[in-house]
């Protein structure tokens, strides 16, 4: 480690052990240990972790078809509740399916909406911030002003309306929410973009002749990795809520598909006597976004320690 | 833990007393042993440098003294006496009392030292008020008769500008004049000039020189420029790694430095007239060792021309050449002395070439 | 300062012609507007006729400009539905929903602000864990989820408090909670990293450097310095409080502009709906111009220069 600099030991409020470390191990390392020690990622990412499983192998862990109706079997309570059996763990609805074969065919709708929505977002995202960053000037200020314009629409209010007209499919859900949390992408990666340009790696490779497109992928992108994946995590907690809101309203996914936000939708007609229809679902959404929510603080706080709170 | 330093005389009127002062920092890795044993006093009218690399524990020896150093950090001495009073029992409100009033300090950077939304008249005022000396309308006759002794033109209205429309300079001077509001005995200037432009860097430094005398306070100047605690310093402490590595008055540690490092330290700095142009600069090889954790032997040992095996194993003793003259190293004086005139003849044998 | 002003409101305008134009468009796009007015028989004749009538025939941009000046002169058009005129039908909805925005900031201020404050200055304690946990719980949290378990618990269980309408404060109470969840783990978060940067800046050692009480170090030198960015988001975070009322409007029964926006969506009536999502984004407009305008008045490093 070079002499410190005065700066950093002249702090006042608080000393960190790296100030004074002599021989620093690896990123790689340092990552790999702080990652073993954080809780929050290591919770967020096995309940993630678990929920994925669940989706890719619904149909062999689900224990019913989601989609069979047997109008005897309606609203059985789950095993905790009144004439509750192991044969339909939580329950049924009301129209007599099994909700946990719902729940776990539901976590499919979830994670593929919110997973593409918030890649395709973090595409576009990036490019139109890293565009703007780079070049500055008037480039920046069309920027500006598209983010800017973003902002002021009501994002929700937006996407219902959108997707009332084009209709809850899957694809159109994706792409609604992709066009609308965008934003965030481009405000990050365009300042940091800012600072990145003016670094001496970038005059070299200008230097070296390197196109901007070039410049731009292989010396700007790599430092925004991280970044970009810490969004998009959070970035896919919201655009999960959001399309259970859309579905909620019933403007998101279409009944019979089983989606989270449907499900307590339909689970509203029979709140006051079978609560469990709404708290199950309900919950299932929470504990998914918060277990995302975690992770990608997780993923900021062993990356780049400096960006938390 | 030695406290040799513990009985080293020191006079009552002393305005600042410190010996055998330890500060300990718990950090996740372990305890960060900053400062260690540390022994120093200043009198009235009287200017004591500490000098040293970055990072040897001169800014947390300056925030033990004023009793700011974050709650991580334990201060330990056999004394710790301001005005004959001891800064150790004392609560943080007792201790806020003396702060800006009886001591004042003054920081690295004044770009941002100043509280950007407040007024230079706000901030001058409040420290005035909060401490009893009198109103506001007191106050601001204070700030202004301040700000033209620190060479301020226009005081008056400067009151009402805020901080970001005045330069590095005449914030540092803003500063300096803010922490003389309540006529303190003790003004602590921790590298005060290491963040403005070489060209204001002296008028700063002589300005303190000048409010010194006359005000008539002591100064500690804390530094890594040893050309400028060779012009204003009466006494010099150096400091490695948390310790002291070697004391004295300005003088003696300039004609006959002791300590390896301290000679290496005085090699570093470039004579007029006597270093070549294009010459290069001396340095001492190496860098500043961790400090986490237990330690034993001498912190310089692995940067120094004269290290041997004991240097590694125990405590090095401190040599006392005097009341407030002495070094810490395992070579005695005698040979010390011979090891300056030694590698003093060979820089001249080189500069003959 | 009439240099930024100017730059502001120039950067204004254009973003509000944007929305504008983008809202309007929004519910064209659906296909042919004049088929759907005419009813599922209409001959093509019927159709043209009705295109004719609203002046569906003309280009795009005619429409949109003819739109705007009417809008200009307060006409916004009719509901499809009701045939009310639009600006009625969001007038007399619009102030229940400002009052419940206005009551949903106010509290979600009240919490975040002394939780933030706090857990800044007992940093890595369980203070600052549980008010770190609160704003995940809140950003999690589905708030129609959160409202419809409200309803159970304190409608249904407990029988505390009305679970729809607006009449008494009493009915406020559940949508005002649900709402404010929306913003306040951002208005905990901002305060916490403000105050978290601004006790270790330097010009607080100098304050208390200065012998300050730290109460004064606090609530001077600290706060003013910390709640800067919360102002800004604050004036924002109406403008989103205005747009996402419509999930807690529409579950606690309460008749205001969200309410209308989404029964109008699901009943495809386009003039209200275009007019409210162009209407709230005038707003948030106006209140992004207001923040930069309070920030300059309380940051003298913007005012003056």
């Amino acid at each position: 480690m070079a002499p410190q600099d005065q700066a950093t030991s002249q702090t006042a409020n608080g000393f960190t052990a790296e100030e004074f470390e002599v021989e620093a191990p690896s990123p790689r390392e340092v990552m790999r240990r702080r990652a073993k020690r954080h809780f929050g990622l290591i919770i967020g990412g096995s309940v993630v972790s678990i929920t994925v499983v669940c989706a890719v192998f619904a149909p062999l862990i689900a224990p019913f078809d989601p989609y069979e109706q047997d109008l005897t079997r309606r609203l059985i309570n789950p095993v905790w509740g009144e004439g509750g059996t192991w044969t339909h763990p939580l329950g049924t609805d009301g129209f007599g399916r099994d909700l946990l074969s719902r729940l776990i065919f539901g976590a499919q709708i979830s994670l593929t909406i919110g997973f593409f929505a918030a890649s395709i977002a973090a595409v576009v995202g990036s490019i139109i911030g890293m565009i703007g960053g780079y070049f500055g000037g008037r480039v920046d200020a069309v920027v500006m002003y598209l983010i800017n314009s973003k902002l002021a629409l009501p994002p929700i209010l937006v996407a219902l309306s959108v997707v009332s007209v084009f209709g809850g499919t899957i694809p159109v859900l994706i792409a609604v929410l992709a066009a609308l949390f965008w934003d965030r992408y481009a405000v990050v990666t365009r300042s940091v973009t800012q600072q990145i340009r003016n670094q001496d790696f970038i005059a070299a490779a200008q230097a070296a002749g390197c196109s901007n497109a070039r410049i731009i992928l292989s010396e700007v992108l790599p430092n925004l990795a991280n970044q970009i994946i810490v969004i998009a995590s959070l970035e896919m907690a919201v655009a999960i809520l959001v399309e259970a809101v859309l579905s909620f309203f019933g403007l998101g996914v279409q009944p019979p598909t089983p989606s989270w936000g449907l499900m307590v939708s339909e689970g509203r007609d029979f709140m006051f006597f079978k609560p469990y229809l709404i708290t199950i679902p309900g919950l299932a959404i929470f504990v998914l976004v918060i277990a995302i929510n975690m992770m990608g603080d997780g993923v900021r706080d062993i990356t780049a320690p400096e960006g938390r709170n | 833990m030695v406290t040799d330093t513990a009985d080293i005389p020191y006079s009552e009127d002393s305005i600042l007393a410190v010996r055998g002062m330890n500060v300990d920092i718990s950090v996740p890795a372990g305890t960060l042993h900053a400062v260690t044993n540390s022994a120093f006093h200043v009198k009235q009218g009287e200017t004591l440098c500490i000098v040293g690399e970055s990072g040897c524990g001169k800014s947390i020896t300056s925030l033990a003294v004023m009793g700011l150093l974050p709650a991580n950090a334990t201060v330990t001495a056999d004394v710790l006496k301001f005005e004959g009073r001891d800064l150790l029992s004392m609560s943080q409100k007792q201790l806020s009392e003396l702060r800006g009033n009886r001591m004042g300090m003054i920081f690295q950077d004044p770009m941002t030292s100043l509280n950007p939304v407040y007024t230079i008249g706000n901030q001058m005022q409040e420290i005035y008020v909060r401490h009893g000396k009198g109103n506001a309308q007191q106050a601001k006759d204070r700030a202004i008769y301040l700000l033209e002794k620190v060479g301020i033109t226009a005081a008056e209205s400067r009151l009402g500008q805020y901080p970001h429309q005045l330069s590095g300079g005449l914030r540092q001077r803003v500063m300096i004049a803010m922490m003389l509001m309540n006529d303190p005995v003790l003004i602590i200037a921790d590298e005060p000039t290491t963040a403005l432009d070489v060209t204001i860097q002296a008028q700063i430094l002589h300005l303190l020189a000048d409010l010194q005398k006359e005000f008539n306070m002591a100064l500690i100047l804390i530094t890594h420029d040893l050309g400028v605690v060779a012009r204003i310093a009466d006494r010099v402490a150096v400091m490695y790694a948390g310790y002291m590595v070697e004391t004295g008055s300005s003088d003696e540690v300039f004609n006959a430095p002791m300590h390896p490092y301290t000679q290496g330290l005085i090699d570093c700095i470039p004579i007029p007239g006597k270093t070549e142009r294009g010459a290069q600069l001396g340095s001492i090889p190496g860098i500043v060792p961790a400090l986490v954790g237990d330690q034993e032997g001498c912190m310089f040992r692995s940067r120094c021309d004269y290290a041997m095996e004991k240097c590694a194993v125990g405590d090095v003793p401190r040599q006392a050449l005097g009341e407030m003259r002495g070094y810490r190293c395992v070579i005695g004086p005698e040979q010390a002395e011979a090891n300056l005139q030694a590698s003093r003849a060979k820089a001249a044998v080189a500069a003959g070439e | 300062m009439a240099q930024f002003l100017l730059q502001r409101l120039t950067i204004s305008l254009l973003v509000a012609i944007t929305v504008s134009i983008i809202g309007f468009s929004l519910l064209r796009l659906s296909g042919d507007l004049a088929a759907e007015l005419a009813g599922e028989d209409a001959t093509q004749e019927e159709i043209a006729q009705v295109a004719k009538a609203y002046g569906l025939d003309r280009p795009f941009h005619i429409q949109y400009l003819d739109w705007v000046g009417k809008a200009l002169q307060g006409d916004l058009g009719r509901s499809l539905f009701t045939n009310e005129p639009v600006l009625e039908l969001i007038t007399t909805r619009l102030p229940v929903t400002v009052q419940l925005a206005t009551y949903s900031l106010i509290l979600a201020l009240l919490v975040a602000l002394p939780l933030g404050v706090l857990a800044a200055m007992k940093q890595n304690t369980w203070i600052d864990r549980l008010a770190l946990s609160i704003a995940v719980f809140g950003q999690a949290i589905p708030s129609f989820w959160f409202a419809l378990l409200m309803i159970l618990f304190f409608g249904v269980i407990l029988r505390w408090l009305p679970i729809s309408g607006t009449d008494t404060w009493r009915h406020f109470i559940m949508p005002t909670i649900t709402l404010s969840t929306f913003a306040m783990p951002q208005f905990m978060r901002l305060t916490r990293t403000g105050m978290l940067d601004v006790l270790e800046s330097d010009f607080i050692r100098t304050a208390r450097a200065k012998g300050l009480s730290p109460v004064i170090v606090l609530w001077k030198h600290a706060l003013r310095n910390a709640v800067l960015p919360v102002v800004s988001l604050a004036a924002v975070a109406f403008g989103f409080l205005l747009g996402g009322s419509f999930i807690v409007e529409s579950i606690f029964a309460v008749n205001g502009v969200g309410f209308l926006a989404l029964e109008s969506i699901i009943r495809q009536d386009f003039p209200v709906v275009q007019s409210i999502v162009v209407f709230i984004s005038f707003v948030y407009i106006v209140l992004t111009l207001l923040s930069d305008l309070i920030n300059a008045q309380l940051d003298p490093r913007i005012r003056l220069t």
